[in-house]
């Protein structure tokens, strides 16, 4: 037999074939972008990390000014996507599942609602929303020096919310460990109250028996502590507010596109992962008498869950790849602090690699987390 | 009229809560169309300058009139309008056409180039005593059909080789396409639009570089089809075993498998979500206004920018929004349609 | 299994393709110089603001005009004798260097400022300067703010990717200012967001300020503060790595300039054929040798200034007194009236 009349000798030249033609390429990508930068004398390498990045960024996590390096201004901007992905994503699941029950009421003026918000959400793209709710704020909201004052010590205005905040003070510190403790008693108390229950049937209240201390203790402990409350109330000075926390239009526009845009895809996936549910299963909890919503809790949603992980999950990487429109609105998110980045040092390869590199980090982060998630719900069989 | 009753009293009216509920949501409606149909009609102003709408109280539909043609064509030429405009028709006749399965032969294939072909010259010019339009120039409605279709088209075979070498027995090919899949899948889609406009230059030799909206287009189908592969894959995991295995039996190659037994079936069960990424295509071509291309979306932002009209963004959002929705509903009917035509 | 097709033989013919097409697009490249080039492809690709009234932006008929437009128009001019054979690419602020690099455009003339940096490190080489600009503020009038260090704690409105965004830095913090930075990547949004009062300050280069005021339909509500804070001298920019190009760039903006020293205009250019001036003879190609050392045509300069004009001509028409900028020439006036443009000889 010939060598090539065997499949396997083919296949392997194939695939040989197939890698020499990706690292050919890879090397053509290559020579030609070496000639292209040496050419014009560019320097290629990350030491561009350790100069000083000379421009200020507008809202930041921590301690940054414009004196700091350009790392450090990256690692504002990952960190800024990251608060906008976190908040986002908590947010759009909780309003997507609100909406995609909502799908599903029998009440028929409220699913029709549900159904529209959908359809209309869907069918326009992101960027336009986000567009849109920009213009809304700077347009819609008055000055700062016209701010509305929805509440004592809040600010609305087109430089966004401004809320008062609170002084630190030591005895925060003890409330947040006193509320973290009675959460820990809280834990091992709902394991016993289980186990009473799958043994003798029993049922025990526990969540109320935490409820008391939960509240109770913290407010306790500040009382003793000589109840610290100093507000920084935001004031206007000069031109813009200051003390308190602030929240920027920017961030709030965006935060409200993107959850808004999400939760419309989040709740058509929660509406047929309830819909997978077989009807029977409703109606058996219903016979057994339970509640409405204990039907929903404890019977559908667990079901609807092992449907609804997995299309999830890439809703909530789309969420987190999407917040990337910041640029569009002036929210300094991590790609458009690169995109500074790059425009100041023109090391343009460098960024678009390290950008390609934090949003797989990101997706491979939330893969992990929503598997791990995944395998937790998934049902046991038996 | 008795069974309308009661489907009124089930559907709204079961138990108080129900009650209330419905109340308060039909109050707002009406509420809430009262005041837009104020606004948008009795109180808007159709014709008049931007002083008349600042003074009216509704919405300014004389910035709509005085920009659509801006906001539809771009910088295109205004002594040259009716050619985009005989392009689109020209594109909606031949989608209108391809509606039916007995239509799609090798003969539609022809047809769909003679109709691009023909757009191309009608737009680009230069020939038959047309005035030579640069595609810098082309924008609005015509750019983004033509980043939607051009990477449809381009986008859902590459989509289905990427499926079948992620599928594939042969470990190099299936690694390859594993990469490519799950590297696009995790990057958003801008930073393929600053690579394709910012870094693809530097890849290509010196003085070989397609202009700005090849590039684009480019990245949107590197993009997409790794989103079609995805999908296809569901098809191509969902057909039985058998089916596999019965083709084999046959003694049919690899190809002839895939092309008469397997994808037949598979894209047909994966009609819906192919779809949703059509529809999730022609959205995101909106996002081309990062790079500076003129298309819809930046058309009207341009317009929105006319020192005379400011203060009118929410009309111009608006419209375009419709403009939107209308595509992507029409992208979801003939969703549907196909679904019936092929008897998914 | 013989004479079956498997997925691999379809991957050896893609494979036969793919090395056929990355073969013939290397070896259709032939390696010239970028004037060369723009010859051979009979058109100068050149890159320019989206929209910057008085420098670059498309008027209502979609014809780019403005002083980098003119730039371009006068490179035309010189290489081909046709001031319409300019393909304009409207770049942002971020897009510009890289498509420089990239060979995607031949010469970049969008009010860009001569750094150290971008000369250096960014592979760029620039042209004389054809505008000296400084960094200024806007703010709105009712603000009653008259000097930069009243904006305190303001919010401020800037462009991305510009050496504003670091002078601004710069300034506040040697001075110990404060403000919040709002960063837009499109010019048109920095100033909408002023407008609209999203911050109180807009910065950038003086003629920006002064192209943007005279957009908006009341000017006389704001006010361009007089303290400028930076030297702005923007010029065309080329490439590295190509002298020869580099020099015909370079000459192009010192034969605008010339032309003013000589008093040679677009309307009375014909009339100097019969001079004696042996410099002016040199200058109009009437003494052969420019042109050639340039290679260019020896009519070269001529063309430039029948077609577009010499410096104070660009200048009026497009930011001076005949345009709605209104800007005074200031340091932009030659050397002989005190500002700085200054010409080598012709020789």
């Amino acid at each position: 037999m010939k060598f090539w009349d065997d499949q396997k000798n083919r296949e392997k030249v194939y695939q040989l074939l197939a890698l020499l033609a990706v690292i050919g390429l890879g090397l053509f990508f290559y020579s030609n972008t070496k000639a292209n930068l040496e050419k014009q004398n560019i320097a290629t390498g990350f030491s561009f990390f350790d100069q000083v990045a000379g421009f200020e960024i507008s809202e930041s996590l921590i301690e940054y000014n414009s004196e700091d390096s350009y790392l450090q201004a990256l690692v504002v901007g990952v960190l800024n996507t990251l608060k906008i992905a976190i908040i986002g994503n908590v947010l759009a699941v909780f309003l997507g599942i609100f909406i995609g029950v909502c799908r599903l009421s029998k009440n028929w003026p409220l699913a029709k609602l549900a159904q529209g918000y959908v359809e209309i959400i869907r069918n326009i793209p992101l960027l336009l929303q986000l567009f849109f709710w920009y213009a809304m704020f700077t347009e819609i909201f008055p000055g700062v020096r016209q701010a509305l004052t929805p509440m004592p010590g809040v600010f609305l205005s087109n430089r966004g919310i401004m809320f008062p905040s609170l002084e630190y003070s030591p005895v925060y510190l003890y409330m947040g460990v006193a509320f973290f403790l009675t959460m820990i008693f809280g834990y091992f108390l709902r394991r016993y109250a289980k186990k009473i229950q799958d043994q003798t049937g029993k049922q025990i209240p526990y969540v109320l028996y935490i409820l008391g201390p939960l509240v109770i203790l913290p407010l306790l402990i500040w009382f003793i502590g000589g109840s610290p409350l100093t507000l920084h109330l935001p004031k206007l000075q000069g031109f813009n507010f200051t003390g308190g926390i602030s929240v920027s239009p920017e961030f709030l526009s965006l935060l409200m596109g993107l959850v808004l845009y999400t939760s419309a895809f989040i709740a058509e996936i929660v509406r047929s992962g309830i819909q997978s549910v077989q009807k029977g299963q409703e109606e058996a909890a219903e016979a057994l008498g339970l509640k409405s919503y204990l039907v929903l809790t404890l019977v559908i949603l667990p079901q609807a869950l092992r449907v609804i992980i997995p299309p999830l999950t890439s809703q909530l990487l789309n969420l987190t790849k999407n917040s990337s429109l910041a640029v569009a609105i002036a929210y300094p998110d991590f790609v458009n602090i690169a995109n500074t980045t790059m425009n100041q040092t023109g090391q343009a390869i460098e960024l678009i690699s390290l950008i390609i590199l934090v949003y797989l980090t990101f997706s491979l982060l939330t893969s992990l987390f929503m598997n791990w998630f995944n395998k937790k719900m998934a049902l046991v069989e038996r | 009229m008795n069974t309308k009753i009661r489907w009124i009293r089930k559907n709204l009216f079961k138990g108080y809560f129900n009650t209330a509920l419905s109340l308060s949501l039909i109050t707002f409606f009406l509420w809430f169309f009262y005041n837009f149909f104020n606004w948008l009609v009795i109180d808007s102003v159709l014709l008049g300058d931007a002083d008349t709408c600042r003074q009216a109280s509704g919405a300014c539909l004389a910035f709509i009139v005085d920009k659509t043609r801006f906001i539809f064509f771009g910088f295109y030429p205004e002594s040259e309008t009716w050619r985009p405009i005989t392009a689109i028709v020209i594109f909606f006749i031949i989608v209108f056409y391809s509606r039916l399965k007995t239509r799609w032969n090798r003969r539609l294939l022809f047809n769909w180039m003679y109709c691009g072909l023909v757009i191309w010259l009608l737009m680009r010019g230069g020939y038959f005593g047309l005035v030579k339009v640069e595609t810098n120039n082309w924008g609005g409605l015509p750019l983004t059909l033509m980043l939607a279709t051009v990477g449809m088209i381009f986008s859902y075979p590459i989509g289905i080789l990427l499926a079948m070498g992620r599928q594939s027995k042969l470990p190099l090919i299936k690694y390859l396409c594993i990469i490519y899949i799950e590297m696009i899948r995790g990057v958003p889609l801008i930073s393929l639009l600053f690579m394709s406009s910012v870094m693809m230059p530097l890849f290509l030799p010196e003085g070989f570089s397609p202009d700005k909206i090849m590039r684009a287009q480019g990245a949107i189908i590197m993009f997409i089809s790794a989103y079609m592969a995805e999908v296809v894959r569901g098809g191509l995991q969902a057909i039985p075993k058998g089916q596999y295995e019965a083709a084999d039996a046959m003694g049919l190659t690899y190809w002839q498998k895939m092309k008469l037994i397997i994808l037949p079936q598979a894209l047909k069960i994966v009609i819906p979500p192919t779809v949703n990424t059509a529809i999730g295509m022609f959205k995101d071509t909106s996002l081309v206004i990062i790079i500076a291309l003129f298309d819809l979306m930046y058309t009207t932002k341009a317009s929105m920018q006319d020192s005379n009209w400011l203060g009118f963004s929410v009309e111009a959002y608006l419209f375009v929004a419709l403009i939107y929705f209308i595509f992507c509903n029409l992208i979801s009917r003939m969703g549907r349609l196909f679904e019936k035509e092929f008897g998914a | 299994m013989e004479n079956q097709a498997t997925f691999g033989d379809i991957l050896v013919k893609i494979l036969i393709v793919m090395v056929l097409l990355t073969s013939s697009t290397v070896f259709s490249v032939v390696k010239t110089s970028t004037l060369e080039n723009i010859k051979l492809h009979k058109v100068l690709k050149c890159g320019v603001s989206a929209g910057l009234a008085g420098f670059s932006a498309p008027n209502s008929k979609g014809k780019w005009q403005g002083l980098d437009v003119d730039i371009c128009r006068a490179i035309a001019a010189a290489v081909f004798g046709d001031v319409n054979k300019v393909q304009y690419i409207a770049l942002s602020a971020q897009q510009r260097f890289v498509a420089l690099q990239s060979g995607e455009i031949d010469v970049l003339s969008r009010n860009s400022t001569f750094t150290l940096t971008r000369d250096t490190s960014l592979g760029l080489n620039f042209a004389p300067v054809v505008y000296y600009d400084g960094q200024g503020f806007m703010v709105k009038r009712k603000d009653r703010v008259s000097k930069i260090s009243d904006l305190n704690g303001a919010s401020i409105c800037i462009q991305q990717g510009t050496t504003t965004e670091l002078n601004l830095a710069d300034y506040f913090r040697a001075n110990n200012l404060k403000f919040k930075p709002v960063v837009f990547e499109n010019n048109d949004e920095v100033t909408q967001a002023f407008v609209k009062g999203r911050c109180d300050a807009l910065t950038t280069d003086i003629s920006g300020l002064a192209a943007e005021k005279s957009k908006f339909k009341n000017p006389d509500n704001y006010v361009i503060l007089t303290e400028i804070i930076s030297k702005e001298p923007l010029a065309p920019v080329v490439r590295h790595g190509d002298d020869s190009w580099f020099d015909v760039v370079k000459y192009v903006i010192y034969a605008l300039i010339t032309a003013e020293e000589f008093g040679i205009t677009s309307q009375n250019i014909d009339s100097f054929f019969k001079t004696k001036n042996p410099k002016i003879k040199r200058f109009l190609g009437i003494t052969k040798g420019n042109g050639k050392a340039l290679g260019l045509d020896e009519k070269w300069a001529y063309n430039i200034v029948k077609m577009v004009g010499n410096y104070h001509e660009i200048f009026e028409r497009n930011v001076g007194k005949q345009s709605s900028l209104k800007l005074e020439r200031g340091v932009n006036a030659l050397w002989k009236n005190g500002g700085l443009h200054y010409s080598p000889p012709f020789k």
